[in-house]
């Protein structure tokens, strides 16, 4: 029925995807203004995921979480750097030749109710990646749907109701099916589960991470919530106005963050057990703006710990300070 | 006692049916006390908030109850006293700071509005008070952000505004309707941080409705767990924590993950989703998704039952410790 093997198929030996010096900038104004320039979102960012491995991206809001998601997929096209999916640059490559890659790798995103078809029967909406890209024969569209359906721990007879029929726990879970229909190496998950009730956002969470671990899909999981990256992340990535500013395995960042940021986000997380509660670390001051190069560290406005160094130098370059601890920060 | 809600239910009367929002909830909250009411969306917990000012938006309204703000019902009271009390002696602030401020006035503008209604001041004396109230709520450079537009301000600097304009007045009661959901947690840590230092510095009590329950945990003095427009379980917030009596209170601790409890750990939801209002199950509204349900639990609404010191429960099963 399935005709095509599932998960590692090509060039097996580096990571699944490698980004290199991403920079995705947004224009403001127009000709007819006096105020022009441009918006860093992304400013530089090296990040890697394995086959099989979930990096977890987390930052506030305007981090720029989102357009690095994007941009690794090309649903917005960088200015400059390098995205390659085993070894391939797709920033490089025409539209032509990008299509057939797109069927490996995905996105979930956040609001189900905006990012289903209200038109579309549940049976057209997963129907149609397995056809657009030759997943199974026509004939067999059924049985296949049915099994995605399956996957995501949902009856078969769901595939005759539309998104409206649906509450919102059972739409991301087709969002889900959908990503995966066409069995994609990458998946991008940007807060995949943020928009769900509590009771719900465990179960979608679960069947999010069984999937991934049984087909080997690496993922890129974006989300502004601490406590849901460290149940699903292998490792993590903390951005901080278009730049990353630590990455580490989860538990080292969660158990010992380097970075002031990082230190600083850890420590607001409230918590529902009083004995895990920590010290919180007071951020004073504004964020910087973002259409100006900085010209010390972008977290020096804000910094608990800033030094006249700080204000002055860009920090060094993400570096390991510990084993696989890497951390941008003058004094770490 | 500051607030007492006794028995209140509102329903919204819609083509597909009469759907009850809110079905015979009965609550109190003391001088100063916060009490958290928490709850999945859609279990009816802003139409609570909303009732006790009578802002129950059409085609809903409250068909039962009462509302005893310092002893007066505030169903029986006149249009004029209504509109004396709310945003005088009880504030509201809402999840988005944005839809809540007026785009085309400055903000100060929009605290002096409320001082010269609430507390009579003069045009004058208002623009004063105005900039002392933003300061006072951590907004910098006062005197220049009451100038400004609600879209010169950043989300926090926004929900600090709000702040500002429901709690110029010195109001008893602040009704908060999650008003840290749309911030950052570094922000929403300041925010609550600011909640906390008014309510101490007016004596001021808050209703707190949020589905954040690490933010109950840090700052509600007594929870109020809410389903299907029900009350299922009330009690001081660390008892609650500490050992829930009702199975739904029991599933939505465990559901949420906590910062450093390891990874790995998997995390354990609720079965099913939130029923639809208007086809309720029969009996128990949580027995479907509930692994303790048996026949009995199918027939009738299990009563509300004392538990202990302060705690109270709806369910069969729940047995006091």
């Amino acid at each position: 029925m399935i005709s095509r093997a599932v998960g590692v198929t090509e060039g097996a030996g580096g990571p699944l995807l490698e980004v290199e010096g991403l920079r995705t900038w947004f224009p403001f104004g127009s000709r007819w203004t006096t105020r022009r320039g441009w918006v860093r979102a992304v400013d530089g960012v090296d990040l890697t995921v394995s086959r099989g491995e979930v990096l977890g991206l987390v930052g506030e809001s305007g981090s720029g979480k989102t357009t690095l998601g994007r941009s690794v997929l090309r649903l917005i096209e960088p200015a400059e750097g390098r995205v390659a999916l085993d070894g391939t640059d797709i920033l490089a490559l025409g539209q032509r030749r990008l299509r057939p890659l797109r069927r490996r790798m995905q996105i979930v995103f956040q609001d189900p109710y905006a990012s289903l078809s209200p038109r579309l029967q549940i049976r057209r909406i997963l129907g149609e990646p397995l056809l657009l890209y030759r997943i199974v024969a026509k004939s067999e569209i059924e049985a296949a749907v049915a099994e995605l359906l399956r996957a995501v721990g949902l009856e078969p007879h769901f595939m005759w109701r539309y998104p409206h029929e649906m509450s919102g726990g059972q739409r991301q879970r087709i969002a889900i099916a959908r990503a995966l229909a066409s069995r994609p190496d990458l998946l991008v998950a940007d807060e995949a589960v943020s928009a769900l009730d509590v009771s719900v956002q465990a179960q979608v969470l679960r069947i999010l991470l069984e999937l991934q671990r049984s087909r080997g899909i690496g993922m890129l999981f974006i989300s502004h919530d601490l406590s849901v990256v460290e149940r699903i992340a292998d490792r993590v990535a903390v951005m901080y106005l278009g730049r990353i500013v630590e990455e580490a395995p989860t538990d080292d960042v969660i158990a010992s963050p380097l970075h002031p940021y990082t230190q600083a986000l850890l420590s607001a997380v409230p918590d529902t057990d009083p004995k895990r509660r920590r010290e919180r670390i007071r951020l004073r001051g504004e964020l910087p703006s973002q259409t100006e190069p900085i010209a010390g560290c972008p977290f020096a406005s804000r910094c608990p710990e800033v030094q006249d160094v700080c204000r002055r130098d860009p920090p060094p370059a993400l570096e390991a300070k510990r084993l696989g601890h890497l951390a941008a920060c003058h004094f770490r | 006692m500051l607030l007492r809600v006794e028995d209140l239910a509102a329903t919204f009367f819609l083509d597909e049916g009469e759907l009850r929002a809110v079905d015979g909830v009965t609550f109190e909250i003391g001088e100063g006390e916060t009490v958290a009411l928490v709850g999945e969306s859609g279990c009816g917990k802003t139409i609570v908030a909303l009732s006790i000012l009578d802002l129950v938006p059409s085609p809903g309204r409250i068909v039962g109850g009462r509302i005893l703000f310092r002893g007066t019902d505030l169903r029986r009271v006149t249009p004029e006293t209504l509109r004396r009390v709310r945003g005088g002696e009880i504030g509201m602030v809402f999840q988005e700071p944005g839809a809540a401020l007026n785009p085309v006035f400055p903000i100060g503008r929009q605290i002096c509005e409320v001082l010269e209604l609430h507390r009579g001041m003069t045009r004058h004396e208002a623009d004063g008070e105005a900039i002392r109230v933003l300061g006072g709520v951590g907004i910098p450079d006062p005197e220049k952000r009451a100038k400004a537009y609600s879209f010169e301000l950043s989300g926090g600097m926004r929900q600090r505004a709000v702040i500002a304009i429901a709690t110029c007045t010195r109001p008893r009661l602040l009704i908060a309707d999650e008003p840290t959901t749309a911030l950052d947690v570094t922000v929403q840590a300041d925010i609550l941080d600011l909640l906390r230092d008014l309510q101490e510095d007016y004596r001021m009590a808050t209703l707190l409705i949020t589905h954040d329950l690490g933010v109950v945990a840090e700052t509600a003095d007594r929870t109020l767990v809410m389903y299907t427009g029900k009350l299922f379980e009330t009690g001081p917030t660390d008892r609650i924590f500490d050992d829930p009596y009702h199975p739904y209170t029991n599933g939505l601790l465990r559901a949420v993950p906590s910062l450093g409890s390891g990874r790995g750990e998997p995390l354990r939801g609720i079965p099913g989703s939130v029923p639809d209002l208007l086809r309720l199950p029969a009996g128990c509204t949580f027995h479907p998704r509930c692994e303790l349900a048996d026949a009995e639990c199918a027939v009738r609404f299990p009563p509300t039952r004392t538990m202990g010191p302060a705690r109270e429960c709806a369910c069969y099963k729940a047995t006091a410790t």
